[in-house]
């Protein structure tokens, strides 16, 4: 026994570890399977490359290193005034960053717009941010309290001390942000009841919201704001006439309250009849089954569609423009023509700017779905 | 039903033919307390937001002057900017109360849109852009030279007419805005470009090279651009054309906006009158007699608003020619205050 004991074959200590094989992973591994697989994906990398050399620097220089970032009007944006080549002048947007902003609010006010803006991202936080607590509350407050503090910051409001701004001061980034927020804000809710409307058997509520949806996504957007600015005057008398900002925002939230519908009745179509039967089953009422069976489910299923509006709500304010309504780009647009800052170069610094804002928040937005859908996933996973 | 639709509409419609017809805007713009103005939402030296987003330019200042004239300031004005499209809309369905936006007087304009023009405050004309390099000093000697404009614009019909009228063969490329036509003539593409003098000016600007650019000294067409209201006013009509002849004799009598408290004190009936120390012309407009004294402390004379905005000092460096005053060889001339 003790022999055969001492005679073991087995090692008793470890071999130290070694590295996978060069050929099967590595960066080396990366780059023959992802870059250099065939002799197609070889020629194509090697182009990519070698347009990148090309780009990259000379972007890098535009952008960033030959850049004007501090400039009081065109002439420190013009390369034969200054005596060397010139980037992009973005001291033509430091320049206007009120102006792009918050339009023409007054300065002295402007305190008010930044307390909206940070309300607004307060309750938006409260609502996205997964680990902050009491979602019921943040509801209330975002579809509610919100809205109304929102309007008497901005708008003013005599009770309360404050000076009342006519919305024609109102303009820039601020009225893209409040267009778009009352988009939102007004959109998701009365589109979830067109969506019931639509599918519920009482005729007056189906037909009702039958021709809403149908009148609305039958008419361009544009239409509809013309409508709302230049025709709607024309009908009513002098003081009857709410304000034009007001018309557009109404215009604006039934419109995308029509694709809203339509959206959450996509998902209210893809839940199993069985769903509404084991409610019912269970004594539900029509409100209690839709608000804690149908809708949570449903709501769940078309998040990808719900945000596809959003981004397309966002980036439709610019639409607004048309009726002079001067919106983030507008702003820019109006600056441009500026004596004292125009030159050949400069809408590439303005147009480029407004760029980036929207792709920063449309692509935030995009992101921010994904990791919902990720968290959501519950079933259908294979 | 169909009986309740009509009847809606009728109603709707007098309502609206009785918020276009009622007279007294001036005593609708006193009520609200501000002069709504339809103004440019962006042309170089007549309407356009500076670097804080005030509105700045000629036509602006025209607004504020009535503001001053009305309510002895001139910030009493709301700005609706309007573009091309819907501008007549706006002032026929009293959305604004006086249109200020570099729109020129035509016949047809004033026969079938219910419009009138009040005066002229700039005298406008087409005229042609071209390098330094080509060595031309005249329109005329544009023979054979291919020249960039805008499509369907009166711009590329007064350009036929006047390269037939002087028997010059010529070459055009029409683009589709004018941001367009000014890209592909910075680029090269044409020898000339046409549109506007104000617009040139301003176009000039955005060139690559502006100092290479010269604006030919020839005038091929009328654009006479004032202000305009809407017909059925007569009281409001009167106003905007005497503020507009109010800031011509400023500049005609010498009172600027420095030195108006000392003419106060003149002795000159010419001026007493016109500063109201004499006469009731102000009350007579619906206004205080210190009217002209309002308008020129709030905004100056026609000289200052001109340099101000649009005169040599000015990026847009243009000289005053047919805006000069009559006296001093250009057409602008005002009816006397007496």
């Amino acid at each position: 026994m003790t022999t055969s004991a001492e005679a073991h074959f087995v090692r008793q200590s470890f071999n130290e570890p070694m590295p996978p094989p060069m050929r099967t992973s590595g960066i080396i591994h990366w780059l023959r399977t992802n870059l250099f697989s065939s002799i197609i994906n070889t020629v194509m990398t090697l182009f990519i490359l070698f347009a990148l050399y090309k780009i990259v620097p000379g972007l890098i220089d535009t952008l960033i290193i030959n850049a004007v970032w501090v400039a009081d009007d065109s002439k420190a944006c013009v390369a034969d005034k200054v005596g060397h080549p010139v980037g992009i002048c973005w001291g033509f947007v430091a320049a206007h960053w009120d102006y792009f902003v918050f339009g023409q609010y007054p300065e002295k006010l402007r305190w008010r717009p930044e307390l909206f803006f940070a309300l607004e991202v307060i309750g938006l936080a409260w609502l996205l941010v997964q680990r902050i607590p009491r979602k019921d509350w943040g509801m209330i407050y975002f579809f509610i309290v919100f809205p109304i503090v929102g309007f008497c910051l901005l708008s003013g409001s005599e009770t309360l001390g404050l000076s009342i701004v006519q919305t024609h001061y109102w303009g820039g980034f601020l009225v893209s942000i409040v267009i778009g927020t009352v988009g939102i804000v007004v959109s998701v809710p009365l589109g979830i009841i067109l969506a019931l409307g639509r599918r519920s058997h009482m005729p007056v509520a189906r037909s009702s919201s039958v021709v809403l949806i149908e009148f609305i996504r039958g008419v361009p957007l544009i239409t509809v704001l013309f409508m709302a600015n230049v025709m709607f005057p024309l009908f009513v008398p002098e003081g009857w006439r709410p304000d034009s900002l007001l018309r557009v925002l109404v215009g604006v939230a039934l419109f995308f309250s029509a694709y809203m519908a339509e959206t959450v009745r996509g998902g209210l179509q893809a839940i199993p009849r069985g769903q509404y039967e084991a409610a019912q089953a269970l004594g539900l009422g029509y409100w209690q089954m839709m608000i804690k069976i149908i809708l949570p489910q449903a709501l769940k299923i078309v998040i990808p569609g719900i945000v596809n509006n959003f981004i397309g709500l966002l980036k439709d304010t610019t639409l607004v423009a048309i009726v002079n309504i001067f919106d983030f780009l507008k702003v820019i647009e109006a600056s441009l023509n500026d004596p004292v800052w125009r030159t050949s170069g400069m809408p590439f610094a303005g147009y480029l700017f407004a760029a980036i804002v929207y792709f920063i928040l449309c692509y935030g937005m995009a992101r921010y779905s994904m990791s919902v859908e990720r968290r959501l996933a519950t079933d259908h996973r294979h | 039903m169909k009986k309740f639709i009509a009847a809606a509409v009728v109603a709707a419609a007098s309502f609206g033919l009785v918020s276009a017809a009622s007279a007294g805007t001036l005593d609708n713009v006193k009520a609200k307390g501000q002069v709504v103005c339809g103004a440019n939402p962006g042309t170089a030296g007549f309407g356009v937001p500076d670097q804080k987003g005030n509105w700045t330019g000629l036509d602006v200042d025209y607004c504020r002057a009535i503001a001053a004239a009305i309510f002895n300031d001139p910030t009493k004005v709301k700005f609706v900017p309007l573009s091309s499209k819907d501008r007549f809309t706006a002032l026929a369905s009293g959305e604004v109360d006086v249109l200020i936006r570099n729109s020129t007087w035509t016949m047809s304009r004033e026969t079938t849109l219910g419009v009138i023009w009040a005066g002229i405050n700039f005298y406008d004309g087409q005229g042609f852009m071209v390098n330094k390099k080509l060595n031309v000093k005249s329109a005329k000697e544009l023979a054979g030279a291919t020249i960039c404009v805008q499509q369907g614009t009166t711009t590329e019909l007064n350009l036929a007419d006047f390269f037939r009228s002087n028997k010059l063969e010529y070459k055009v490329v029409t683009l589709g805005t004018s941001e367009e036509a000014v890209k592909a003539y910075d680029s090269g593409r044409c020898d000339a470009y046409t549109t506007d003098r104000s617009g040139l000016a301003a176009d000039r600007l955005s060139m690559s090279k502006p100092d290479d650019h010269v604006i030919l000294p020839e005038i091929i067409s009328k654009e006479p651009l004032g202000p305009l209201v809407r017909q059925g006013d007569d009281q409001w009509l009167n106003l905007v054309k005497w503020v507009h002849y109010a800031l011509l004799t400023a500049e005609e009598d010498g009172i600027t906006s420095k030195n108006v408290d000392e003419k106060l004190k003149s002795d000159d009936p010419e001026i007493k009158r016109v500063l109201g120390n004499e006469g009731k012309f102000g009350e007579s407009l619906g206004l205080s007699n210190a009217w002209v004294v309002q308008i020129v402390k709030g905004v100056g004379n026609y000289e200052e608003i001109f340099e101000r905005n649009v005169g040599p000092n000015t990026p847009i460096q243009l000289t005053r020619a047919s805006n000069a005053l009559w006296s001093k060889g250009g057409l602008q001339y005002a009816p006397p205050i007496r």
